[in-house]
């Protein structure tokens, strides 16, 4: 029988990594990652390609599981437990702490179901209708899509598909919300909508976000973990500079944060 | 770290860092133009040449332009480039650094104007004190602007302290015009006009000092007031009440 997750919400962190190490078969991808995740705040992961990003992400909601040959050690804290502890059912993991990937990947099927559909597998009883249209409103897609609600979530336009995807994560009332390069696929306008959102969606969510984009990471996170290679043998990542958005970007601590932020990385 | 010596560890942003090395440049034409300024309007006082004042009266305007011309260059090299952590705090700095420059400049028009209002009226008493300070000021900024450009924060911690040696001048002239004042009060306007420059030149020492500051800030992200002996006296008198 599955352990289910603790509610308590005593502490600042809502997640933890502590001594998280992530190996895909021989390949060490992260070693050693100790940051903490704040509630109802923005933390970014920046860091060159190849350094773990989008792996540590994964590793906060158990994602990287899906992955044949796929080892972790240390531990991740979701309020307190470890979400990796063995009596941990993966399936609450990831509905409790959702996922909005870089390509919008809608459902094929209406923007009614593509809502719905998690709800209702996950249980829920309430009222669908309301469901949809409160998913929607938080993800600023209402307006747009009102009077189409039928019509299939792939004849939306790239910018809002992703407000989709955001409205289809909220649907399982997730706490947390990780995003992967969740606009690198979009104009700016449509970047400006994503991003405003996030200020609105932290008020009652904690988001994790991995950006290429330095200035996205400046705009939109109030932290910001800084990763990079430490062995270029072995390609391992880590984060080596956790801090206040703010110092990250005005004064970090780490001459390789400081070269990387200011495009000296070569 | 400066830009030049991380450019030698790192070939990426060669266009972003020959712009940067051309602002710093610009700034050094600017406060070139303001150290000459300086010293410039104090000699055409003190050999009362109302030609040369009015001539460098004019000038202050190529300072200003010199000033509006440096300022665009930040702006779009801050649109453009997105600076971030010390690049940012340089040309953030270097905003306010052609700031404290153009009031220099201002301070030399004053001093200027003040020899053209003069007249034919001739010096209350011939200039030793305050060349001295016009000196030890505009040798305090050649030096300021070369910590700047090095990005040297130890010479521009101290030479901040050197705004003692000007202050100390400024007293000795007051006390000074102030006996011409009191033996004669007809006087009164003559001194108060070599007040005023004293008083600039005093000022462009005070000047310097933020410069120094914005320095140790490019170089250590630390904003910080370098002290002055005018706050220990200020604290002492505070202690003592």
């Amino acid at each position: 029988m599955a352990q289910p997750l603790p509610n308590h919400k005593n502490s600042n962190y809502v997640l933890e990594a502590k001594g998280l190490g992530i190996s895909y078969g021989d390949f060490r991808a992260v070693t050693g990652v100790n940051i903490p995740v704040k509630r109802h705040r923005i933390t970014a992961i920046i860091g060159p390609s190849g350094c773990g990003k989008s792996t540590l992400l994964r590793a906060f909601n158990r994602m990287n599981e899906l992955f044949v040959g796929t080892s972790v050690e240390g531990e991740v804290l979701f309020e307190g437990e470890n979400l990796y502890d063995p009596a941990v059912d993966p399936v609450e993991v990831r509905y409790r702490i959702g996922m909005v990937f870089q390509k919008p990947n809608p459902f094929p099927k209406s923007i009614y179901e593509n809502i719905a559909w998690g709800a209702r597998i996950h249980g829920f009883k309430g009222k669908m209708d309301e469901l949809v249209e409160s998913c929607l409103h938080q993800a600023a897609l209402w307006d747009e899509v009102k009077d189409k609600l039928n019509q299939s979530g792939l004849a939306l336009s790239g910018g809002q598909q992703q407000r989709l995807c955001i409205a289809r994560a909220l649907a399982v009332q997730p706490e947390v919300i990780l995003m992967d390069e969740p606009a690198s696929a979009l104009d700016p306008i449509a970047t400006l909508k994503i991003e405003e959102l996030m200020q609105e969606l932290k008020k009652n969510y904690t988001i994790v976000i991995v950006t290429h984009n330095m200035q996205q990471a400046a705009r939109v996170s109030d932290y910001t973990a800084m990763m990079m290679l430490i062995d270029r043998q072995t390609r391992s990542g880590t984060v080596i500079e956790y801090d206040d958005t703010k110092i990250i970007f005005t004064k970090p601590k780490d001459k390789r944060t400081e070269d990387y932020v200011t495009g000296r990385f070569g | 770290m400066t830009t030049s010596k991380r450019n030698e560890d790192t070939m990426l942003r060669k266009t972003f860092e020959t712009e940067i090395q051309q602002v710093k440049d610009d700034v050094l034409v600017l406060g070139s133009m303001v150290e000459q300024a300086i010293l410039s309007s104090v000699e055409a006082l003190k050999k009362r040449d109302i030609k040369a004042s009015e001539k460098l009266f004019e000038n202050d305007k190529e300072i200003n332009a010199k000033r509006f011309e440096i300022e665009n260059k930040l702006m779009v090299l801050i649109a453009t480039q997105q600076p971030m952590a010390h690049d940012l705090r340089l040309l953030a700095s270097c905003m306010e650094i052609i700031s404290e420059l153009e009031r220099m400049g201002d301070y030399a028009k004053g001093i200027s104007n003040i020899n053209i209002r003069m007249g034919d009226a001739p010096l209350l008493k011939p200039l030793i004190d305050v060349p001295r300070m016009a000196q030890i000021g505009v040798d305090m900024l050649h030096r300021a602007l070369t910590a700047f450009v090095n990005e040297d924060v130890e010479t521009a911690k101290t030479i901040p302290v050197e705004d003692d040696e000007v202050d100390a001048l400024y007293n000795q002239v007051y006390r000074e015009l102030m006996t011409f004042v009191i033996q004669d009060p007809k006087s009164i306007e003559r001194a108060n006009w070599l007040l005023w420059v004293a008083h600039n030149l005093e000022r462009v020492a005070d000047r310097v000092t933020n410069i120094c500051e914005r320095t140790v800030f490019i170089a250590t992200g630390e904003m910080e007031e370098i002290k002055s002996t005018d706050d220990e006296f200020w604290h002492a008198q505070q202690q003592q009440k």
